[in-house]
């Protein structure tokens, strides 16, 4: 049954264990530099990979100037147009999205939405960030070596990603990207030991799984995923890394370099996409999965009611979680591998499409006789559901194997990939800063700002990415800096050049939403403890932002579920967890 | 109150989007028209469920938003509504990969009367080789490449002499024949992509991949490359010209076979020895 609301004296949290009380800190190096309060690293991580993001920013911004006006700006060669386009998809893969759903929410929302003080490991929680950030810099330099970053494209194929046609192949370029993404795993895997240690073995009494908010739940399961297929990216990491320093074929058959003969043989080009996809398709989950979580609690929230379905809910992203991990040849239907492995993961992939339709459903009916606040947070809940939809939906036709055949490597899959894994996301993303920033800072983003914000970037994003998909059905490639063929219309020069003008628009509302970030700090309306009166325990802290160590003298005791909203008969339109209820009479809190 | 309006028009304006956009697929030029009918197929189901989504969340924000005195119902799950949506969406789902799978069946499986075809792709031009007068093609190798044998074939082989060898001029195919494209690449992935054919496939150095079709009508036809292969990707441009059997009978008459390349080979080696040069 639903665990909600019980007679009084009855969900009396377990027995009772020591309190852990996280490490103090002394100094100021200790206290803000080094500082291994979950908190602090979550913004030191936040404000990094916004960072690097506004430089993919930049870098989106150069590959739509080129597409769109195509002759017009000679700085943007071919080598340099391949050598925006895959930094821009790394950064925001990796360095971005998994590190701010990850080591950005995760590091904060973590501890405090379960009721633990800190971390388990704060020692390797604070490493974490130092090795992420050891990863952006080596990333950061590549852009200066000599040849430039790598040009490979963000998937990275050998042969030529390590060969002298590609940019940065046979310089140090695809060197410093592979030791780069090496820094990441291992960084990500001390900070993903945290956050699955942490919610298996340090919430507070009576936050039984079932418990949980969504929130918790999405960045759990995908870290789980993350421990279990980065290794799969460190590894194909590692041998091109030997491939093109120390002369091994693990990826290299017999070939030539340009017409000249190279000393290789043996390896296959094709085993790299095999471990690569290992790797990449459960990403793109684990960025998906946390936005998903994210996405339950807000429209929770301001919609004043339970998440419908929540058992459904965590099933769904568990089932998820673990298909995803048989899907991964979907990206390699046209590779040349064994073409009756097409019949397996074209049959897994729309099977995935089911338990993420409920998801859908299952917001959806949340809304269905509400209270709908129409927030920040909601308007950019409900833009996630509009380009998630959309984005995944044409997942559909690629999954379908041979539907996939003419349109993998156009514009349709940059399309697609782009709607789902790049506007819905962020999308939650925003949400997600307008909902916590009262927490975190103890004042309100400004809402006139926040509004502008979001209708530019809603309705932006999806006239650059709808339209695109039809770039891709009329047959022009993807990693092409200009089409110039016959069966391409001359029209599609216009629609190119208006895409960029939509992404450019776009671009400039997120000046503002930085700008908003920065204003709201001193000048934001104060918001107090729980400015949207929610129910999760983030929002239950004795301080507000939340001090080291968070609840004060005593942690929390948690009595319910995180959705009791609107519960009839209840003096509020919601019950905090920590609420022990009318007339509890039971030794609850100490 | 705008956001409703906003996402009704955001339904509406994608349908018209769509309906009347000039952006479409080229016309087909081959045999693979159920791949045309399966996308279509897509875009009607998926466009349902995108409509249906999209608009009930119009409705609901319209008709439940925060107004005095509202008040949400307290309703955690509802375990009939989800099992019928799921088996709902499974339908719908198995109803788009079904006619899928049967499409994909045909196109793994080659035809017994397809003609061999090799194209040979090299950072960035495209080559092709037909199996001459003996239907076959002769054996390879990359290690064999020089500069008198730019396509690597066997001169041991029996069946290699016959092979008609194209070096970076157009391939011409009859139409109504089923042809099997057989690709080899001496040095990074490519893919053989011809829009109009639908069917294409990577090309793979150390392997040989292939796929099949049957040109259904005459034309000219660009070729692209579609698996980024360095600086040279997006110029890596052929031609595949598609004639009756008498044009293109008329035009094999014309071409090179292997034992051609090698004679004017040798004989070019042997005019450098007589001037007094290596051979």
């Amino acid at each position: 049954m639903v665990d909600s609301v019980h007679p009084p004296g009855t969900g009396i949290p377990p027995a009772e264990v020591a309190d852990y009380v996280p490490p103090h800190a002394h100094g100021w190096w200790a206290r803000y530099v080094f500082s291994q309060d979950a908190k602090y690293i979550a913004i030191q991580y936040s404000l990094t990979a916004t960072g690097i993001g506004l430089v993919a920013l930049v870098l989106s911004w150069l590959t739509r100037l080129q597409l769109g006006f195509p002759g017009t700006f000679d700085f943007i060669t071919t080598e340099a147009y391949f050598q925006f386009i895959t930094m821009h998809g790394m950064i925001m893969v990796v360095y971005l999205l998994t590190a701010l759903f990850l080591g950005g929410f995760g590091n904060y929302l973590i501890p405090l939405m379960v009721g633990a003080r800190d971390m388990v490991f704060p020692f390797v929680n604070m490493l974490s960030y130092w090795v992420y950030l050891l990863a952006v810099i080596v990333l950061v330099v590549s852009f200066f070596a000599p040849g430039g970053p790598t040009g490979a494209g963000w998937t990275l194929y050998p042969p030529q990603a390590i060969l002298s046609g590609t940019p940065g192949g046979q310089s140090a370029g695809i060197i410093l990207m592979l030791v780069s993404l090496i820094l990441f795993i291992i960084g990500f895997t001390m900070g993903g030991l945290n956050y699955v240690v942490t919610v298996l073995q340090g919430r507070a009494r009576g936050m039984t799984l079932m418990r949980m908010p969504l929130t918790v739940w999405g960045i759990f399961t995908a870290t789980v995923m993350a421990l279990l297929a980065f290794p799969a990216l460190f590894v194909a990491a590692v041998m091109m890394l030997f491939d093109r320093a120390l002369g091994t074929s693990f990826f290299m058959p017999t070939l030539y370099d340009l017409g000249e003969r190279l000393s290789y043989g043996g390896g296959s080009p094709i085993a790299f996409q095999h471990l690569f996809w290992f790797f990449g398709h459960p990403e793109v989950y684990i960025v998906a999965l946390p936005a998903f979580g994210i996405v339950s609690d807000l429209v929770a929230t301001h919609a004043r009611k339970n998440i419908f379905g929540y058992r459904m809910m965590v099933w769904a992203i568990v089932i998820i979680g673990a298909l995803s991990f048989v899907v991964w040849a979907h990206h390699m239907y046209v590779s040349g591998m064994n073409p009756y492995f097409g019949f397996f993961f074209a049959t897994t992939t729309l099977i995935i499409a089911v338990p993420t339709a409920i998801k859908v459903y299952n917001w959806v009916l949340t809304l269905w006789r509400g209270d709908i606040h129409l927030t920040l947070p909601m308007l950019f809940a409900l833009g996630f559901i509009v380009t998630f939809v959309n984005g995944g939906l044409s997942g559909l036709f690629l999954g379908n194997v041979v539907v996939d055949v003419p349109l993998s490597d156009t514009m349709f899959v940059v399309a697609h990939f782009h709607m789902v894994m790049g506007v819905a996301p962020i999308m939650v993303i925003f949400g997600a800063i307008y909902h916590w920033y009262p927490k975190v800072t103890g004042r309100m983003l400004d809402e006139a700002m926040g509004k502008l914000h979001f209708w530019v970037t809603f309705v932006g994003a999806y006239l650059i990415f709808f339209p695109m998909h039809y770039v891709g059905l009329a047959g022009v490639p993807r990693r092409y800096p200009e089409i110039d063929a016959a069966f391409v219309p001359d029209s599609i020069g216009a629609l190119n050049a208006f895409i960029s003008l939509a992404a450019f628009a776009v671009g400039a509302a997120q000046m503002l939403f930085l700008f908003n970030l920065g204003w709201s700090l001193r000048r934001g309306r104060p918001s107090g403890g729980n400015p949207w009166r929610a129910t999760t325990l983030e929002w239950q802290t004795p301080k507000t932002p939340p001090e080291h160590g968070n609840w004060g003298k005593d942690p929390p005791l948690v009595y319910r579920w995180a959705y009791d909203y609107s519960v009839p008969g209840a003096p509020q339109d919601f019950i905090a967890q920590n609420d022990p209820g009318p007339g509890a009479a039971h030794g609850g809190a100490a | 109150m705008v956001i409703a309006v906003v996402l009704v028009l955001v339904v509406v304006g994608s349908v018209l989007f769509h309906l009347f956009s000039p952006w479409w697929w080229t016309p087909i030029a081959s045999n693979w028209g159920y791949i045309d009918a399966t996308i279509i197929a897509t875009f009607w189901i998926t466009g349902a469920a995108f409509a249906a989504v999209v608009l009930f969340i119009a409705y609901c924000v319209y008709r439940f938003r925060h107004v005095e005195g509202r008040k949400a119902i307290f309703d955690p799950e509802n375990r009939r509504l989800e099992l019928w949506l799921t088996v709902v969406t499974g339908v719908g789902v198995a109803a788009l990969l079904a006619p899928g799978l049967v499409v994909w069946k045909q196109f793994v499986t080659v035809p017994d009367d397809a003609t061999e075809v090799e194209v040979f792709a090299q950072q960035w031009s495209w080559n092709f080789r037909l199996p001459g007068a003996d239907g076959r093609l002769g054996s390879s190798a990359a290690a064999r490449i020089s500069a008198e044998n730019p396509l690597g074939l066997n001169p041991n082989d029996r069946f290699a002499p016959d092979d008609v060898i194209m070096q970076g001029t157009e391939l011409f195919l009859p139409v109504g024949k089923p042809v099997k494209m057989v690709l080899r690449s001496v040095d990074v992935l490519h893919n053989f992509y011809v829009p109009e054919f639908r069917a294409k496939m990577d090309m793979v150095p150390g392997m040989v991949t292939y796929y099949w079709f049957t040109p259904t009508r005459t034309g000219e036809f660009e070729v692209l490359c579609a698996e980024l292969c360095g600086v040279g990707h997006a110029f890596m441009r052929g031609g595949v010209r598609v004639v009756t059997q008498a044009e293109y009978d008329a035009w094999l008459l014309e071409q090179q076979t292997y034992a051609d390349f090698a004679a004017a080979a040798a004989a070019a080696a042997s005019a450098r020895v007589a001037l007094g040069n290596a051979p």
